[in-house]
């Protein structure tokens, strides 16, 4: 997966996990959280999302790290290179 | 006996698989126009139930809707229709919080048959496509199956901060909601209460295939005939879907707003028969009817209109029959009819919708039938049952509501004309 796709499979868990919301204009430097609207239990859904379409495990002490879009790019870069993008919004 | 404040009923908020408000339910009753439908269900296949369709997003987001369970979303918007039918509420998801009543007075109590099957269902079929490793177990499954979730949503969605939770009463618990918000009332701890019954038991495999292998889940080429009670050919339950809360307050207070008031509950009775997991007991039932018109002041010639429970199964109608003469023996102008016969089995919903669909009758003095009796099974033959078109009687006064459930829990509320 490339960055650019990186962006698009979290914003399509995103999608999934928080429907009402509008993605198309998030900043990739801004935390999400202070961008739509997301709690502790969404947060605990994209992590569970990356794990079930990507077999992808985020322990606990890395969340922060997935805070902004930058930094989902940056940690899930190398534990995506090798996957392929999944779109499963039902949004 | 110490003299408690009067309760009515000011607002009727429902789903049920052939109505979403009270009109459409009372028309398709009076037209004799089922919602049993074709459904099909994983690893049960192709069975019928009742559906309920109504439109979540009116008072849901969808983050709302997925996050919550079917029998939250039922709730949200039976509590909603109610408080809008009450003239306590605009009925926009938007203005919720612009109410009219005051949120730390306000109780929520539907009546649930189980609650959780269907979330752990979900999630057992979910780990098991990852080799049953919990790691893929949702962090949603506690919030959902708590035994509370359907009146917690409520709350959240409706920002209602008194007392919420659900009652468990197996398939009477329809009617536990409504007394029990009638209860709250009377004892002053609330001053407006959202109680009836509520079922999301058709997204649940096991609940269809626990009927069957009891020999109780109702099979027909034609779904709409499928649910038929007291007729000889019956041969179990279409299992539904659906729910009822009604809106009630004190009487005092109904009338100081000015509130149209669709009934007064008198009384109403709840005991249990100590007897079985899952047969009937004429007994007990007959105790509870008795029960219910004591707690009334009534006897049993002053009620005009017998809502019977009868599931369609063949042992539970003849029952149910059997303790209805005996308790009615000698009251010619008390009618009978049964709502089963047009929306099957809505579980913990059951009692309060089957209530609600017969409200009406205080006004038009017609009493819906019971359809689908092709050859009336002499075991149930009562007198007044009335079979196939609605009935003109001269007076509806009183209704008395029968729910019941397993484990022998029996329930009874007789509601009275507005006076």
């Amino acid at each position: 997966m490339t960055n650019d796709e990186i962006v698009l499979a979290i914003k399509d868990i995103i999608a999934t996990i928080a429907p009402d919301e509008e993605l198309a204009h998030l900043k990739m430097d801004v935390r999400l959280r202070e961008q739509i609207e997301l709690d502790s239990m969404d947060f605990l859904d994209i992590v569970m999302e990356l794990r079930k379409r990507y077999g992808v495990q985020v322990p606990e002490q890395d969340y922060l790290e997935l805070a902004t879009l930058d930094g989902c790019v940056k940690y899930l870069g190398p534990k995506l290179a090798d996957k392929q993008l999944k779109l499963a919004s039902r949004a | 006996m110490v003299s408690l404040p009067r309760v009515v009923i000011t607002g009727v908020g429902l789903a049920s698989p052939n109505g979403a408000n009270l009109a459409e339910f009372r028309a398709n009753l009076l037209a004799g126009r089922s919602g049993v439908r074709k459904y099909s269900i994983r690893h049960v296949g192709d069975t019928l139930a009742g559906v309920a369709e109504f439109d979540a997003l009116r008072y849901q987001s969808r983050k709302e809707v997925r996050r919550g369970t079917r029998a939250g979303a039922i709730t949200i918007w039976c509590a909603h229709e109610a408080l809008v039918d009450a003239g306590l509420a605009q009925g926009r998801y938007d203005s919720t919080r612009d109410t009219r009543y005051a949120p730390e007075r306000t109780g929520v109590f539907p009546g649930i048959t189980e609650h959780g099957n269907v979330e752990t269902e979900n999630q057992i079929h979910e780990v098991a496509q990852y080799g049953f490793d919990l790691a893929f177990w949702s962090h949603h499954h506690n919030p959902r199956t708590v035994a509370n979730n359907p009146a917690g949503e409520a709350t959240l969605n409706l920002g209602i901060t008194g007392p919420a939770y659900c009652l468990g009463g197996a398939c009477a618990a329809g009617n536990l909601g409504l007394i029990h918000g009638v209860q709250l009332l009377q004892l002053g701890l609330i001053d407006l209460a959202l109680g009836g019954g509520v079922s999301e038991s058709i997204h649940t495999f096991g609940i269809f295939a626990s009927f069957r292998s009891q020999g109780a889940l109702a099979s027909h080429t034609d779904p709409t005939k499928a649910s038929r009670p007291f007729d000889k050919a019956r041969n179990g339950i279409v299992v539904s879907e659906g729910g009822c809360l009604f809106a009630l307050e004190r009487l005092d207070d109904a009338r100081a707003r000015g509130a149209k008031i669709y009934g007064e509950v008198l009384g109403y009775g709840v005991n249990s028969d100590a007897a079985d997991f899952v047969l009937p007991q004429a007994k007990g039932q007959a105790a509870c009817m008795r029960l219910a018109l004591s707690h009334s002041g009534l006897a049993p010639r002053d009620v005009d209109l017998i809502n019977t429970h009868a599931t369609s199964t063949p042992q539970g109608d003849e029952v149910e029959a059997g303790a209805i003469r005996e308790v009615f023996a000698d009251c010619p102008t008390t009618f009978v009819n049964n709502t089963k016969s047009f929306i099957g089995h809505a579980m913990g919903a059951a009692g309060a919708l089957e209530l609600a669909g017969n409200l009406p009758s205080f006004d038009d003095r017609l009493v819906h039938p019971t359809i689908n009796v092709d050859d009336l099974d002499p075991a149930c033959a009562i007198q007044n049952l009335v079979l196939g078109e609605p009935a003109r009687v001269a007076r509806v006064d009183t209704i008395l509501n029968m729910s019941f459930g397993m484990l022998g829990i029996n329930s009874a509320v007789v509601v009275g004309r507005p006076r």
